[in-house]
């Protein structure tokens, strides 16, 4: 009894993910900037956001808002989730060159 | 310019802190400094490797390798500082009075040596490997000559390392009644730290649901960036903004330890003579 109460609980939980899936947001870094310096995201909605590095050198995505932290090597690339946010402004800055390397996210 | 050193600072002090921490934890077990000093060691040519080989673990799962790995270095050192905590719960305090009073190095604890080793090990690997990266990077960068950024890294090095010594020196300085529950207490929270940083790891990789993110903010109160708040940080893990995962991860694993540590010392032993 209970095993099925928790299979059909378990079975609840699908539609909604399949519901929310995940859309994906490319960032690019060049010359230690943020392309786009804005992203414009769906509220809500949890976002995988693909941070491709074109620089030789590293850079740590950071971002106390969104509260994620993470280095992208030179001519690498990773995956970041974030969200579900809401509406709001969400400032993030690449760590090892803060002086030119700002940027938000915007959920709406 | 003066960026490469507080970014070096930042990376060092977490690191030192773990160190200081459990060298102070470690007092008068034959053969401390040697296992310290190994752990440091290995801690910083893994740190290389890591470094160098950042951009292929990044790749692996999806974009997201370098995360898990974070989260499976820091659930490996929080099972060994609890095995630390735990061990030393039943022998820590009768170690701490022999080597004050005889005042030579008592035998045994050759055990928790291993995972003090370790532990050091994995903190000097996780912080070193940004570190490595982030001074490579720098030097690379055509604003900064290559000697600015070693010099400052250097300081900041520096620093980061007589932070971790004060804390040690500090230590040091607590009467032995409350030594050992100064060390233990504080090796639980670095361990409910940690635990709090996996979750964190496992919620950026969307391994798990965060349970609310952030739970609260006290941003406005004492901020992540803030020189408090950053001590905090590497000493008890503070976060102004956690997810509820974090807060999970960081009470269970307080709870789990305490109660083990309770079960140990009430049980029959030596040390409960005095």
């Amino acid at each position: 009894m209970v095993f099925y109460r928790l299979m059909l609980l378990v079975g609840m939980l699908f539609p909604i993910t399949v519901l929310a899936a995940d859309s994906e947001i490319v960032l690019t870094i060049r010359e230690h900037r943020f392309e786009p310096s804005e992203l414009k995201v769906i509220a809500n909605q949890k976002i995988r956001l693909i941070v491709k590095n074109l620089d030789a050198t590293p850079e740590e995505f950071e971002s106390h808002e969104l509260n994620r932290e993470k280095v992208i090597s030179g001519k690498g690339q990773a995956t970041i989730y974030i969200g579900p946010l809401k509406p709001g402004r969400y400032p993030f800055m690449g760590e090892f060159n803060q002086k030119t390397a700002q940027g938000v996210v915007v959920a709406e | 310019m003066f960026g490469t050193g507080i970014i070096v600072f930042r990376e060092t002090l977490e690191a030192a802190m773990i160190i200081g921490i459990l060298a102070a934890a470690t007092v008068g077990i034959a053969g401390r400094s040697r296992m310290l000093l190994g752990g440091i060691a290995a801690g910083v040519a893994g740190a290389i490797v890591v470094a160098l080989l950042t951009g292929r673990i990044a790749e692996m799962a999806g974009g997201t390798g370098q995360d898990l790995m974070n989260a499976s270095i820091l659930g490996f050192a929080v099972l060994m500082l609890a095995w630390h905590n735990i061990w030393m719960s039943r022998h820590g305090a009768a170690l701490a009075q022999e080597a004050r009073r005889v005042g030579h190095a008592v035998r045994g604890g050759e055990k928790t040596l291993l995972t003090l080793f370790v532990v050091i090990a994995l903190a000097v690997l996780r912080e070193g490997s940004e570190t490595v990266l982030f001074v490579y990077g720098s030097m690379a960068g055509s604003e900064t000559s290559a000697l600015q950024v070693l010099t400052s890294g250097s300081l900041g090095l520096g620093a980061g390392a007589l932070a971790g010594f004060l804390l040690y020196a500090g230590f040091l300085r607590i009467p032995l009644r409350w030594f050992f529950a100064a060390t233990s207490g504080l090796i639980l929270l670095l361990a409910a730290a940690m635990a709090s940083q996996m979750a964190r790891f496992l919620v950026q990789s969307d391994v798990l649901p965060d349970f609310g993110n952030p739970l609260w903010d006290t941003t406005g109160l004492l901020s992540n960036t803030s020189p408090a708040g950053v001590l905090l940080h590497a000493l008890m893990g503070y976060d102004a903004t956690p997810s509820g995962l974090q807060v999970v991860f960081y009470v269970t694993t307080l709870i789990v330890i305490l109660f083990a540590m309770w079960m140990l010392r009430y049980r029959k032993d030596t040390i409960s003579r005095f």
